[in-house]
């Protein structure tokens, strides 16, 4: 018998900003048996929020959701149809995350990924979502074709900060 | 609106507890309405509810420290937890914001 762990699950939801909060904690909740630290979470977290919200806002430019909070109330606006798909691979104590829409795909990978880069400057995005992904996860590797959509590879070592003595 | 209050030259922003880009645009917004007042000289971000945060909110300290200031204002974080902290400080926002105790 082999003894490797391998988990696997798949999420696919509309592209919309109001789905940005339900697939960060999607993910978090699939790695949660492992014991991961508030760090290792709030990474993943953070990494998936960056990768999900590009797709949304870039990908099939629905630059906000719905809205409709009592505090924000929507203001009509046309919502691009469209999917986000969020797999993750659990493979011994690596985590692998897919982020993948079907919508415009990035022109230049490169230019994209840039820090601070950002082609909607009037959104007030800080430009930093790549080097979050960058900083927070192991590895990224982004496939991207115009008019076809983009594919968001990340991955990262669970378990390596476990037995780090905690600041608090 | 008990998230947004000015306290001498300080404009309080109460930040919720994720924020994120669905959040982003109601507190640029709001922020901004104090913002062009007078009084109003400094901002305060306030993270005492706040478990997380991604780029989006590097994006609203920016631009609102982008607005100020030109005119000598100042940007604060206070309440700031660890995760918070190393965000800021990987945007490399902790050099123009002062992250009080």
């Amino acid at each position: 018998m082999v003894n490797e762990m391998k988990n696997e699950m798949e999420i696919v939801f509309d592209a919309i900003s109001d789905n940005e909060s339900f697939a960060r904690v999607s993910v978090a909740a699939f790695v949660a048996h492992l014991n991961p630290t508030l760090e290792e979470i709030s990474d993943i977290k953070t990494a998936v929020s960056e990768a999900v919200t590009n797709a949304i806002i870039h990908g099939y430019e629905n630059v906000s959701g719905y809205g409709g909070t009592k505090a924000a109330p929507a203001t009509p606006h046309e919502i691009h149809e469209g999917k986000v798909k969020v797999h993750c691979l659990l493979n011994q104590d690596t985590l692998h995350i897919d982020v993948i829409d079907w919508g415009k795909g990035i022109e230049n990978i490169d230019k994209a990924m840039e820090p601070l880069f950002t082609t909607k400057p009037e959104l007030e995005r800080s430009g930093m979502g790549f080097a979050f992904m960058e900083a927070f996860m192991d590895e990224l590797h982004v496939e991207s074709e115009p008019q076809k959509g983009t594919t968001i590879r990340m991955s990262k070592k669970m378990g390596t900060e476990a037995w780090e003595v905690r600041e608090d | 609106m008990e998230d947004f209050q000015v306290i001498d030259n300080c404009l309080m922003v109460k930040l919720p507890e994720e924020v994120d880009h669905y959040r982003a645009a109601y507190i640029c917004e709001n922020a901004d309405k104090f913002l062009i007042r007078e009084d109003v000289n400094h901002v305060v971000f306030d993270f005492e509810d706040t478990r997380f945060m991604d780029s989006s909110g590097i994006g609203i300290i920016m631009g609102r420290y982008r607005k100020i200031a030109c005119f000598g204002g100042r940007v604060y974080a206070i309440h700031a937890d660890r995760q918070i902290r190393r965000i800021l400080a990987l945007s490399g926002l902790n050099k123009v914001v002062e992250i009080l105790d």
